[in-house]
């Protein structure tokens, strides 16, 4: 083995036992009498720093000798652990880190200054526990027992289990009160015997890595090998699918039997790979317990963090992806959701907060919550803070649900920290967060109580590359939709695909358990309807004018019979010219051919035209008996047409059923409609090229069981696409927008109102709600059209109203006005823009507003006390009907 | 002394193309495609190359040539590129031949419209003359999402 090798090794094996080291540190904290533990730190730096003087890092050593002496001495009882110590070895541990990085990169330990640190292990050292307190150890566990051991024990000591039992104590004492207590004693009972402590007089000596000693039941393998192991799996896959769905064309009982074996072998095979690329979730919560501890302290709380399900697996690729993201989520639950101690006890919780990891699988997903028993999210301040930072509009945000407005802790640049800190309120996260988490095909969601915390629940897909995917048919083409986003099915039937689908302003929906759900049309979306598949050549089959025609010529006839009309035998017609028999022969070339009723019509239409043809003749002959007698034979056919024809209008609708699949894109639901809905299936997800993946409707592609390949529906992408999210948002608006009344409702309640100057002296107050900007602008941009003075905005033309003037105050002419600038309030009503010009803006204050009186006064809704002054509440609707009434006056003048 | 270069050719309209040997991947017969709905009409589809999918750019169209007749079935020339292979679609392959260096001149005057764009120059063969296809400029030009509205 060559000196690199046995670095790069030696750096292996130390972060692995680094991360373990935080974590159990962290739990020696909680519980310092615990030997175990304390054993277990002891013999992790002990490892360091022997192979680090095997391999002259001096630094390395010099640092890891102290921690190690301080160690000792906590472990022979003449310390005790103190939050300072703590502090000291997870800076110890932190300075290791940086000088093992440093190591990687450069093979050189680098130039640094540990001075400080070092002064600080060295001082701590000499604090004797004489001088401490003695009895405090007493207290708190059990008298140091035994003496150090010799050296060469310890590098019997086998390394997996070595692991695995510090791993298991760590995490059963970390957690004292998440139950299982069966398990902490398990662990001291099964592992007691290994907690001989090692040490003293090998201190100094030189010592072999622990490394070898684990060969005997875990090798190390590349990721990159196991990349490719995987990239030849999914390949198999493919494979077996294909041959599979050959197998299942032919009748060879052999190859059946076959390539059922392959396909069982396969699937064994494909967990058994995958599996090699699992890890379990617990690698990256092992680094929380210190971050957590990290961010409590600069924060000034006391928080509690609890695992559950930490064994849970996820792919490699996968856990690295949700890495950030999760520390962020958990940084941002100590910092943001847990209260300081003293806000706690005043709210009758335990000083000390909680902070609760849960992972589990649940139909082939992983499921991860984070839940604190924080203060929960503040609705109010979430809403003002959108507003304030122009994410939403305040006409908007005033009707958003709870559930919305916990979303818009998503959206970029929000952040409702009251004071950007180190920690967090940058305004970069829980977009960040999100956005990640979507990268790899989950979905995040929050839920939050106030005063009882919130929980951060995330869906994460086992693997991203091999999928489980739903196959649809739409235009003659064949999509893949990840399962991850399937809510479920709906097939809508006969009677039920024509009432089914209804339309709310042009927008087809579709009423789903009594909640309306928006409809997209993937044919639409992809604009393949002009395609040539079967069904959209269909000419549309009119069944109540197929049956109006048959109803006229039989009557016809029955006017022959009664002398009324006469026709010749030869105006007839045959069967083929005759338009329901063109129309027959229509639906007999189109998909319907295949019905028998339709051969049935078509024959019994060819009889009645033959009934005609004889009743005619043998009327034009006289002879009248036969001629009634072969009418009641056509009667009979008419009849039999007439119950075909509703037989074969069945089938047609039946054809025409609608399938719908309801899928989730950004907390919305919406229904996708394709021409068939086939079976759910395991694809391999390959990427697209370059110039495909610009258009954000497809995820990636597959190859399917034929060989051929499919595309993958980027279903968030395709909701952006079809606008799916703005629009019911905007229809959730013009419903409520409806109401006019609203602003008046509102009033009554706790509200915020916008108070501005008018005239002179004048104040007034408009509902917050109701205001979707506050712009200014200059006089130069203020233009006619007509009478009435407009602005241009945001691509339309804004017309201005005067309030103090509609209030009865003084005309201003635009000449003596010596204002530079308007202040415009600007009110945003069914998708039109008013500006409200005001004289001034004074403030906009949060108040419980009660309407004294209504003074009946134009324009105004009443008048409430605002600020200890009476103010009158402005009518919005009302002052811009007074206006367009005015205007047309004016007009008409 | 002279350079020579190895040229992989092919047929457009009677148009005799080149593209450099070393870029070629593979020459293959015409595969089924999947259609992508909303790009390009020049991006014919993907194709599955042996588990690679591939999108196939239907060269006529992208030198804004007419169609080629129904009948007739395109053949791949399968390019590398940085972002992986790309296959043209070609109305027939030549040989593969043998350019001198000294033969080249960049695109003529004459030359109009997209030929400008997505030709390197032409080599002056003894028989006929042969426009080298600039690979990256035939793919580039589909990038800018024009197939979206």
């Amino acid at each position: 083995m060559s000196d690199t090798e046995i670095i790069k090794e030696f750096l292996i094996e130390s972060y692995e036992n680094l991360d373990r080291l935080d974590q159990e540190l962290i739990a020696l904290e909680k519980d310092a009498a615990n030997r175990e533990t304390l054993a277990s730190v002891f013999r992790t730096i002990h490892t360091i720093k022997g192979t680090s003087g095997f391999l002259a890092f001096n630094q390395l050593e010099a640092v890891t000798h102290l921690g190690e002496n301080l160690l000792a001495r906590l472990r022979d009882g003449q310390l005790v652990l103190t939050s300072e110590i703590t502090t000291a070895l997870l800076s110890m541990v932190d300075a290791v880190r940086q000088i093992l990085g440093n190591i990687e990169t450069t093979g050189q330990e680098g130039k640094r200054n540990d001075q400080e640190l070092i002064d600080t292990l060295t001082r701590l050292l000499q604090n004797q526990v004489g001088n401490i307190s003695a009895a405090a150890f007493s207290e708190t566990g059990p008298p140091p027992r035994g003496l150090p051991k010799a050296p060469t024990e310890l590098s019997n000591v086998p390394f997996s289990e070595d692991k695995a039992n510090a791993d298991d104590a760590a995490a059963a004492i970390a957690r004292p009160n998440a139950g299982e207590p069966r398990r902490v004693e398990g662990v001291l009972v099964e592992h007691g015997t290994d907690s001989s402590p090692e040490g003293g007089a090998t201190i100094n000596g030189p010592h072999p890595p622990h490394g070898q000693s684990a060969s005997e039941s875990t090798i190390r393998v590349d990721v990159g090998q196991l990349d490719r192991l995987m990239n030849g799996m999914s390949e198999l896959v493919l494979l077996r699918n294909q041959i599979v769905q050959y197998s299942n064309s032919t009748d060879d009982s052999e190859l059946q039997g076959t390539s059922q074996r392959l396909n069982l072998l396969t699937t064994e095979l494909q967990e058994g790979v995958m599996k090699t690329r699992m890890q379990p979730i617990g690698n990256i919560w092992s680094k929380f317990p210190r971050t957590v501890r990290d961010v409590a302290l600069t924060c000034g709380k006391q928080v509690r963090i609890e695992m559950e399900g930490k064994e849970t697996e996820l792919d490699k690729t996968i856990i690295e992806a949700i890495k950030d993201p999760l520390t962020h989520l958990v940084r941002n639950a100590v910092d943001h959701g847990i209260e300081s101690p003293e806000t706690r006890r005043a709210a009758g919780k335990s000083p000390e907060g909680l902070l609760f990891l849960r992972a589990f699988h649940e139909g082939g997903q992983v499921n991860i919550e984070i839940s604190d028993d924080g203060s929960g999210l503040d609705f109010e301040k979430i809403r003002n803070k959108a507003i304030q930072k122009a994410l939403v509009s305040a006409d908007q945000a005033a009707r958003m649900t709870e559930r919305e407005i916990t979303n818009l802790i998503f959206l970029p640049g929000f952040s409702t920290a009251e004071k950007v800190t180190n920690v967090s309120g940058r305004g970069v996260g829980m977009d960040v967060v999100r956005t990640n988490i979507e990268k790899i095909g989950g979905t995040v969601d929050v839920q939050s109580r106030p005063a009882r915390g919130s929980t951060v629940r995330m869906k994460i897909p086992l693997t991203l590359a091999i999928i489980p995917a739903l196959i649809v048919h739409t235009g003659g083409d064949r999509y893949a939709i990840p399962q991850v986003s399937l809510l479920e099915l709906v097939r809508l039937e006969g009677e039920q695909a024509c009432n089914g689908v209804e339309l709310v302003n042009g927008a087809p929906v579709h009423r789903l358990r009594g909640k309306l759900l928006p409809l997209v049309y993937l044919k639409r979306e992809l604009k393949t309807e002009a395609a040539n598949s079967p069904v959209s050549n269909q000419p549309q089959l009119d069944f109540s004018l197929a049956r109006d025609q048959h109803r006229q010529w039989v009557e016809k006839i029955r006017q022959v019979m009664n002398g009324k009309l006469t026709m010749a035998a030869g105006e007839a017609g045959s069967h083929e010219k005759c338009e329901l028999g063109k129309w027959i022969h229509s639906i007999g070339s189109g998909q319907l051919s295949k019905l028998s009723d339709t051969h049935l019509l078509e024959d019994s239409h060819r009889k009645l035209h033959q009934s005609i043809l004889r009743v005619l003749t043998l009327k034009q002959e006289g002879n009248a008996a036969q001629a009634s007698q072969e009418f009641a034979a056509l009667e009979l056919h008419s009849e039999t047409i007439t119950q075909l024809l509703a037989g074969v209008e069945m089938h047609a609708q039946d054809r025409e059923s609608v399938n719908i699949v309801v899928l989730r894109a950004d907390d919305r639901q919406f229904g996708l409609v394709v021409d068939e809905i086939n079976d759910t299936e395991e694809i391999v997800v390959k990427p697209l090229s370059k110039q495909l993946k610009i258009i954000n409707t497809y995820a990636g592609a597959t190859i399917m069981g034929d060989g051929k390949v499919a595309l993958i529906l980027d279903v968030m992408g395709l909701a952006q696409r079809a606008s799916v999210i703005s629009e019911v948002r905007d229809r959730a608006l013009v419903e409520k927008g409806n109401d006019d009344a609203l602003g008046a409702d509102k009033l009554g309640k706790h509200s915020a109102v916008l108070l501005f100057q008018y005239g002179e002296s004048g104040r007034m107050a408009v509902d917050l709600a109701l205001v979707a900007r506050l712009e200014e602008f200059s006089r130069a941009d203020v233009e006619f059209a007509g009478h009435q003075e407009v602005v241009q905005y945001r691509g339309q033309i804004m017309p201005l109203i005067r309030v103090s003037e509609l209030l009865g105050g003084p005309r201003i002419n635009s000449a003596q006005n010596n204002h530079e600038s308007l202040q415009v309030v600007v009110y945003a009503q069914k998708g039109r823009s008013v500006g409200l010009v005001v004289d001034r803006i004074l403030d906009i204050v949060e108040e419980s507003l009660v309407m004294q009186s209504h003074t009946g006064r134009k324009g105004t809704l009443g008048s409430a006390v605002i600020q200890k002054r009476v103010t009158d509440i402005l009518d919005v609707p009302g002052l811009i009907a007074t206006a367009e009434q005015r205007q047309l006056l004016e007009a008409n003048a | 002394m002279t350079d020579t270069q190895q040229f992989c050719t092919f047929f457009l309209k009677e148009q005799f193309f080149g593209v450099p040997v070393q870029r070629v991947q593979e020459v293959i017969r015409y595969q089924e495609m999947t259609r992508v709905p909303l790009v390009p009409p020049e991006i014919r589809g993907l194709i599955n190359l042996r588990g690679q999918i591939v999108m196939a750019l239907d060269l006529r169209r992208r030198f804004e040539m007419e169609e080629r007749p129904g009948s007739q079935l395109p053949m791949n020339v399968v390019v590398r590129t940085e972002d992986g292979a790309v296959s043209f679609l070609v109305d027939e392959i030549g040989d593969v031949l043998e350019a001198r260096e000294e033969n080249f001149e960049p695109p003529p005057e004459t030359l109009h419209g997209k030929a400008r764009e997505l030709v390197r120059g032409v080599y002056k063969l003894q028989d006929r003359l042969m426009l080298v296809l600039d690979p990256e400029r035939a793919i580039a030009g589909t990038e800018t999402g024009r197939g979206e509205n």
